[in-house]
């Protein structure tokens, strides 16, 4: 049997010119766009024709970038929002966890609460009361469920809103998202709940941007692409794919973000003739450094990188005079500023002899050993004791993008070892 | 429209709740919670009875044996009133308020505005005891003509009603309407007799006046407390009409514009 049924449809959005946020009574009148179709330029197209069928019992993801669609699809689903043509048909009692707790009081108890929420939820009074002592200690709140609502913590608000949503008992369940604003120790008890949803073959429509969640919990998967379903089918094939479309995505905005940042270097180069920025870059110049690029093992110019690739950066030096007395040096920083790592030629037992007129610096990393996040470089070259030639400081960025889901700053190399009574499976994906 | 009407029915449970819910948070942690909802309407009387009663009049109202029914007949009316102009106020942004429920599940929005006229109507009939009250103590006696009260209530109830719907879904598009509201309510206030009584406005105004259907449901307050006598009921019946009509109407537009909402709050 089929659950749920969406055919073509589309939806526009009014877009909104700054100016006009909101309609005078005067220009509605005017103009007739208070009833009149919305026309091509002054419309947001956030669904284009899209068709899908969820067989009941089944469940379905929908992954895509922000602004895919994904939750107005949800929200027609749900029938919150109605489509602009095209059809939803829908097979038994939908609950939708778009937002939890939506319509709680702030300055009533969490009892009067669960009563309110669930008859918003479409439950009768007597359903709640058969239900609330399930709703309470799931939501694990037996000690505060007469305190006023107001006093929880974002946490509690949320697990009750959830522990209601999911006891309206519905034959379609709508998840949007709302599972990242759980505290850990709740997360776990939602996925157990939603998996035993499964077993009971009720319809599940999930949406998330936890890919691994996705892939474990869905029995196929849809990718929105600008309104439009890219791809469906296997979850990990189109998990996949997806993934893959970001990383390219990725890869041509550090891409981008690079050339603008080496080529302001180069301006405040041309513009100041000599002249220091001071937050970004310092020192004499009588050394200095320019063309600085990243590149992976085989000489590709790149600034995403995979955990365990290789990475070159690769820089130009000028000496105006011949010098004697010179150390390069580079430094990894990552997002929250935290040095990850720093060395130079001093430090790995270099001895300078002599640099003149121009050349090439290339630093090889043959494994870069950092987790997955976005990190910063220095790169510059000094004296032994420190006084700066030319000192580029968080200039360069690079991303790292990794399978694994480790934490840290760096990733140690590791092995686990067991005793002959202990015994794990080990998955294939890693 | 009657199978609108079912639909509206059968949320009665889900009004209840939100009525209730709405006067549990206005009275929690305020000691005097139900003096609040009364303190406007007392505010009024006192002010314009030291106002008319005493300064302007130098002690005696005209139309009236003496000040202190004065500010009886004043009670009488500003108590429907502040019902019907809370109603008004609280509808202009009723949908804003509670914009989580209309975009983030599936709600019956007319429910919103149903909510606010009925939690005022709870606060008006809370406080009729106090008006029995003060007729009791300044020795004015009730007659029986206080049974036609839960007609006007109906009535006005009706009428209320559908201005609200038409308030709360024009708003959503129209910010402004609510700054326009405040004013129109102030003007709309001294074209209702309730600080005058009908009978002394001169003939050319009486005109305008009737035009004005909150003028005849005053009224008929009046009738049933200050007056004690049988409603103007031709005048009423009239109301009666126009009322369904501006419900029918109403609820026309917001059915109509329903659909926006979701994307406009």
């Amino acid at each position: 049997m089929v659950a749920v049924q969406v055919q073509d449809v589309f939806k526009f959005y009014k877009k909104f010119a700054d100016r006009h946020k909101f309609l005078t009574i005067k220009s509605a009148l005017v103009n007739k766009t208070l009833f009149g179709d919305l026309q091509v330029g002054e419309r947001f197209e956030a669904l284009r024709g899209v068709s899908f069928d969820v067989q009941s019992g089944h469940t379905l993801g929908i992954i895509g970038e922000n602004g895919s669609g994904k939750s107005t699809m949800l929200k027609i689903l749900a029938g919150i929002s109605k489509p602009t043509s095209g059809a939803v048909i829908t097979n038994g009692r939908i609950s939708a966890l778009i937002e939890l707790g939506a319509g709680f009081h702030p300055e009533i108890s969490g009892r009067e609460n669960v009563f309110i929420n669930g008859i918003i939820l479409g439950l009768t009074r007597k359903e709640i009361q058969e239900k609330y002592d399930d709703i309470v200690q799931f939501a694990e709140l037996e000690d505060f469920i007469d305190h006023p609502v107001k006093g929880y913590s974002s946490g509690m608000f949320m697990r009750l809103g959830f522990s209601i949503a999911i006891n309206v008992n519905p034959d379609i369940l709508l998840i949007d998202e709302v599972l990242a604003v759980g505290d850990a120790s709740f997360v776990p008890k939602c996925l157990d709940k939603i998996n035993e949803f499964r077993r009971h073959n009720k319809t599940i429509i999930f949406v998330s941007h936890d890919l691994a969640t996705v892939e474990r919990i869905c029995d196929e998967v849809i990718w929105l692409k600008k309104g439009q379903v890219e791809m469906r089918g296997y979850p990990k094939r189109v998990v996949d794919a997806y993934l893959q479309y970001v990383g390219k995505k990725d890869t041509d905005k550090y891409q981008r973000q690079h050339d603008r940042e080496a080529k302001s270097v180069q301006d405040t180069q041309r513009e100041n003739d000599g002249l220091q920025n001071p937050e970004k870059r310092w020192g004499s110049r009588e050394i200095e450094i320019s063309n600085v690029k990243m590149f992976d093992g085989s000489g590709k110019e790149k600034y995403l990188f995979n955990a365990d690739e290789p990475l070159a950066v690769a820089f130009d030096v000028q000496a105006a005079a011949s010098e004697k007395d010179f150390v390069f040096g580079i430094a990894i920083y990552n997002s929250e500023g935290i040095l990850c790592y720093g060395s130079n030629t001093v430090l790995d037992d270099f001895s300078a002899k002599s640099i003149a007129g121009r050349g090439k610096v290339r630093l090889l990393v043959p494994a870069l050993c950092l987790i997955s996040g976005t990190y910063f470089l220095d790169v510059a070259v000094h004296k032994f004791d420190g006084y700066p030639f030319d000192y580029h400081h968080l200039l360069y960025t690079f991303r790292v993008t990794s399978d694994q889901r480790d934490i840290g700053i760096s990733r140690i190399a590791h092995r686990w070892e067991f005793s002959e009574n202990i015994r794990f499976e080990k998955n294939e994906n890693s | 429209m009657i199978e609108k009407l079912r639909e509206i029915l059968r949320h009665r449970q889900l009004i209840m709740i939100l009525v209730s819910r709405e006067l549990k948070a206005r009275y929690r942690g305020t000691m005097l919670g139900f003096f609040w909802s009364l303190f406007n309407p007392l505010l009024l009387m006192i002010v314009y009875t030291v106002v008319f009663g005493f300064i302007v009049s130098g002690g005696r109202v005209a139309g009236f044996p003496s000040t202190k029914l004065y500010a009886l007949f004043l009670f009488n009316g500003i108590l429907p009133w502040t019902w019907f102009a809370a109603s008004l106020m609280e509808s202009s942004n009723v949908l804003m308020v509670h914009g989580a429920l209309i975009k983030k599940i599936k709600f019956p929005i007319e429910v919103l505005p149903i909510m606010v006229v009925a939690t005022n109507m709870v606060h008006f009939i809370l406080a009729l005891p106090v008006l029995i009250f003060f007729f009791l103590i300044f020795g004015k006696p009730l007659t029986l003509w206080v049974l036609f009260l839960p007609i006007s209530l109906l009535v006005q109830f009706i009428f209320t009603m559908g201005l609200c719907f038409l308030i709360s879904a024009l708003t959503v598009h129209f910010r402004d309407i609510k700054d326009i509201l405040a004013n129109l309510l102030t003007l709309w206030f001294f074209s209702t007799p309730i600080i005058y009584p009908y009978e002394t406005v001169p003939k050319v105004l009486k005109t305008v006046l009737n035009f004005n259907p909150m003028t005849h449901l005053v009224e008929s307050y009046h009738f049933a407390f200050y007056y004690g006598s049988l409603p103007h009921w031709k005048r009423l019946s009239v109301t009666v009409l126009v009322g369904l009509l501006f419900f029918y109407l109403g609820y026309v537009i917001f059915d109509k514009l329903r659909d926006t909402f979701v994307e406009e709050v």
